[in-house]
């Protein structure tokens, strides 16, 4: 009774992962491609690389992302697990429905608009208290952290509403102060969701084209930037290479964070 | 560390300081009373139950006494002192959690040892009392496992050991023993009383299994809606239900609305039309006559027999309509003339296969008049 | 003030335990609210008043609504004229109307793609569903922008495609498919499709498995079973999943720039063409706000989902 749909609902699943993976596929092969053409096999080599690390552009643009994300992340995880915290565990308090509101609209909230509100925000504060001064890596970090803490909320919410409450009532009730339970019982408990968190801040910093296009000044392209802009001048064998780096390194971290996860759960 | 328990319960002693003194406590979740104006006074060395459905008020009246709610109106007073504003970590009082509420990223030890760790006390005074408690609990083997590699009874020791180590004025219990399965449970009920009576330490419970209420408490108290409905010894409760909510919470009861006809000295003489003919009750009231009542008996009080009884104060004809055997009782139900439908139990002495009575079989049934008792609410 | 008598020392002491207490959460719930509420609340009202006012040359490009005349006079210029214009000039409204249709297809798309999937995870075997669903989102940690690059390698044309059905003989002569609609439409939904089958495999993984069998023995074919049982349920995850990819598919640039044609207008490309190149901040503003205008409503519903799931 049950054998003609699941083949359908399988093939479909197989159809969904080849229309995932093989642009990626195409990305990484292409990218140890010797013609300039990057459609068109012309042999092996690994000329694209050895280019990509002599692209001081490149590089720098990606010394650059990759100092906003970090410090993105790190203030996405403070701010995004008080509010988390506040949204789940202090019951009804004056501001919590604006809090919530300003936590879920930046989930689907289109770029474009985040970047122009954040930017205009930037030009007329700087017209009125003459800060921040000029644009770049620190409106960009700021900007991303507004979205991007919102994302940290929400894993952390979802973490903490199923964590038992009576965890932190017993911590309480054994004479600890609040804010120790919290940095003794709640925070080592929503750790890996504190980590997943700053991950996900790290790389939607990373990742990000049009809040950094619109926040950033003179000086402070980062590494979609210049992505963008060559590949606007169309299909270039080096941006394959930079692909198959990235995808490379986020399979490892995470081959690594699923490992150490199943780990944990064999421990326990 | 603890005297023998006293023969005579410290809520019957005039002279004894209480621990506890609820006075008119209120709590409210939006428009519904979860707790309605309730007083309440235990003291030092009880082992006090809360009993009754959930919903009823129990819980939130517990989470009051360790402070995670703060009553709407009323106050709270351990050990003579008004504990209402303060916060859980300043209280006297531990808890045990339902879910025992182990830290899943401490092993037993720390787990124990928490409390103590806040209050500051030199590590080598800690590491000796956590060693006690484990000793206590009969937990010394697992000090260093994760909580998710115990057992659930295991569990529960525990979390009975992380509460008692601070050695709180005040224990209380969130159905300590509900988590475990029939068989553990009973054997734990008196380890539990067990430990109470070594330590001398006040137990406050929650509960909803009255069996459980029953065996482990000095008193008890029944909720309902809010509101306690009688606080007494379990043999009180049992044998002196207040009202008729008690009445019928507590184990199994024949009720009989009636009217009362007259009174004779402390004998009241109901007409019940249910039963189908007067009844006698022994009470010490004074009840006027006209005043509506229910009567109220135990079904392992009535006297179940196929001839009819010698004369006495009540006795009423009727036939076997059910028959239940239970292995060591078996429970009778005999409709009487008045419509009414008595449940009489009768323990099975000897060993037979086929029961005197059977289906439709007229019967006899009658109780004496301190065997009942006069409900007036 | 009534001077307090001695026996309330001690209950004001407690009760300033309790400010205490108060003062802790008012900073741990005060501070994402103040950054929120400068970085992402203020904005929004400084959009709405630059979309107000008119394009001047110099820094910051816009006219201030309220001046100080020579004269000592107070002067409010408001300028709703770049309102008008977006009524008034077709190539506005038919970018609304062609985000709005690109966005309610690719969603619709992503849907009828990425159902199935997260039907066939649930179904597999224990273990292999983290690894699967690690699988789905693999691809959102890798540059978004280089997974839309990877389309134009495969799409243009002598890109993949062409060249296969050239080889195939199929066709003589290149499709046209890169810088197209149709292309927008794969980019958006191989995007976004991760973004649908989390939240379908969440509210999926949850349905009990003996509900399809009450189903089947209260005489329901699986087609039956499947529509009248498993899709009713699914539809929290349904809805979260589908405005998950529509609300910022309207407003998309990156999509409909890179993959698009010229005659692909889409108002997230519209808006970046106002700002960036004619430096028309408050024509671009008023785009902001109509555009949020539309999406006003999906936000908000989608915002009170969230709710509904927390509690």
């Amino acid at each position: 009774m049950r054998t003609r749909r699941p083949m359908l609902v399988f093939s479909l699943l197989a159809f969904g992962y080849a229309f995932l993976y093989a642009p990626i596929v195409s990305l990484i092969v292409f990218s140890f491609n010797e013609s300039r053409l990057v459609t068109v096999w012309a042999g092996f080599s690994t000329k694209w690389y050895s280019a990509l690390m002599h692209n001081e552009q490149l590089l720098g643009a990606a010394w650059v992302s990759l100092r906003i994300a970090v410090m993105n992340a790190t203030l996405a995880v403070i701010l995004g697990t008080l509010a988390g915290t506040a949204l789940v565990r202090f019951g009804r308090f004056r501001g919590r429905s604006a809090l919530a509101l300003m936590i879920g609209a930046p989930l689907v909230m289109p770029d474009v608009i985040l970047g122009l509100a954040s930017l205009l925000l930037f030009v007329a504060m700087e017209q009125l208290i003459g800060w921040p001064t000029g644009r770049g890596m620190t409106t960009i970090t700021i900007a991303h952290v507004t979205f991007s803490m919102a994302y940290v909320a929400v894993i952390v919410q979802s973490r903490l509403v199923r964590l038992d409450p009576s965890l932190e009532e017993a911590a309480l009730d054994l004479g600890a102060w609040p804010w120790k339970v919290f940095f003794v019982i709640t925070l080592p408990l929503i750790a890996p969701a504190l980590a997943a968190g700053w991950l996900l801040a790290f790389t939607l910093s990373l990742d990000d084209l049009v809040i950094a296009s619109f926040t950033s000044g003179p000086g402070a392209s980062t590494l979609p930037m210049v992505v963008y802009s060559s590949v606007r001048l169309g299909v270039s064998p080096e941006i394959n290479a930079l692909a198959t780096v990235l995808v490379l390194l986020v399979t490892i971290g995470i081959v690594i964070a699923g490992i150490s996860m199943q780990r944990r759960a064999k421990h326990s | 560390m603890a005297g023998p328990k006293p023969a005579l319960g410290a809520w019957q002693d005039p002279s004894a300081a209480p621990l506890v003194e609820i006075r008119n406590v209120t709590k409210t979740f939006g428009s519904h009373y979860a707790v309605d104006d309730v007083s309440l006074t235990i003291y030092p060395g009880e082992f006090f139950s809360l009993l009754g459905a959930s919903g009823c008020g129990k819980t939130t009246l517990l989470r009051m006494l360790a402070g995670f709610e703060r009553p709407d109106a009323g106050r709270l007073l351990i050990g003579g002192e008004d504990v209402t504003e303060l916060p859980p970590y300043r209280r006297p009082v531990n808890m045990m959690f339902q879910s025992y509420a182990l830290f899943p990223h401490l092993s037993v030890a720390d787990n124990i040892a928490f409390g103590l760790r806040q209050e500051k006390l030199p590590r080598a005074e800690i590491r000796e009392r956590v060693a006690a408690m484990l000793e206590l609990v009969r937990m010394g083997d697992f000090a260093g496992r994760k909580p998710d590699q115990l057992s659930g009874g295991q569990r529960q020791r525990v979390a009975l050991a992380r509460s008692l180590v601070k050695q709180p004025k005040l224990l209380l219990l969130d159905e300590p023993l509900g988590a475990l399965d029939r068989k553990l449970r009973e054997h734990t009920q008196f380890e539990l009383v067990n430990i109470q009576e070594r330590l001398g330490i006040t137990f406050v419970m929650v509960t909803h299994d009255q069996e459980e209420a029953m065996t482990m408490s000095t008193r008890m108290a029944v909720m309902n809606e809010g509101r306690i409905r009688q606080i007494g010894t379990p043999s009180e409760i049992y044998e002196f239900p207040s009202n008729r909510f008690v009445a019928g919470f507590i184990g199994a009861v024949n009720q009989f609305e009636g009217r009362v006809m007259e009174q004779r000295d402390d004998l009241l003489l109901v007409r019940s039309d249910v039963a189908g003919t007067e009844l006698r009750v022994r009470t010490q009231q004074a009840v006027a006559p006209g005043t509506p009542v229910v009567v109220a008996v135990r079904p392992e009080k009535v006297l179940l027999t196929t001839e009819q009884p010698p004369p006495g104060d009540n006795s009423l004809s009727g036939s076997v309509e059910e028959i239940a055997y239970l292995g060591d009782v078996s429970i009778y139900h005999v409709r009487v003339p008045g419509g009414a439908l008595v449940e009489a139990q009768l323990t099975n002495r000897a060993r037979r296969a086929v029961a005197p009575l059977t289906w439709g079989d007229p019967a006899w049934i009658a109780w004496g008049a301190d065997d009942a008792v006069a409900l007036l609410e | 003030m009534p001077s307090p008598s001695s026996s309330d020392r001690p209950q004001r002491g407690r009760r300033s335990l309790r400010q205490r207490l108060h003062l802790g959460r008012g900073t741990v719930a005060g501070i994402p609210l103040l950054w929120l509420g400068l970085f992402f609340g203020l904005p929004f009202l400084i959009i709405a008043r630059i979309s107000l006012s008119e394009v001047v040359i110099g820094l910051p490009p816009y006219s201030s609504l309220v001046d100080w005349t020579a004269a000592g006079l107070l002067e409010v210029r408001i300028n709703f004229g770049n309102f008008l214009l977006l009524v008034q000039d077709s190539l506005y409204l038919d970018a609304f109307e062609n985000s709005l249709r690109v966005a309610a297809v690719s969603t619709l798309l992503c849907l009828l793609l990425g159902y199935p999937m997260a039907l066939g995870i649930t179904r597999v075997r224990e273990g292999l569903r983290v690894p699967l669903l690690m699988l789905v989102i693999l691809p959102f940690w890798t540059s978004f922008l280089i997974r839309v690059y990877a389309w134009i390698g495969i799409l243009k044309g002598n890109g993949l495609i062409n060249n296969f059905l050239l080889w195939l003989g199929v066709i003589d002569q290149p499709l046209h498919l890169l810088h197209s609609d149709f292309a927008v439409y794969l980019g958006i939904v191989y995007a976004y499709l991760p973004f649908m089958v989390l939240p379908l495999y969440a509210t999926l993984s949850k349905m009990d498995e003996s509900l399809l069998e009450a189903a089947a023995d209260l005489g329901c074919r699986p087609l039956c079973a499947f529509w009248r049982v498993t899709v009713p349920l699914s539809l929290p995850g349904i809805i979260a999943g589908s405005l998950l990819v529509f609300v910022p598919a309207v407003g998309e640039f990156v999509i409909p720039d890179l993959l698009g044609g010229p005659d692909t207008l889409m108002i997230g490309k519209v808006l970046w063409t106002e700002f960036f190149n004619n430096r028309d901040w408050p024509v671009a503003a008023s785009v902001a706000v109509a555009l949020l205008a539309l999406l006003v409503v999906p936000v908000l519903l989608f915002e009170r989902f969230r709710e509904k799931e927390q509690t």
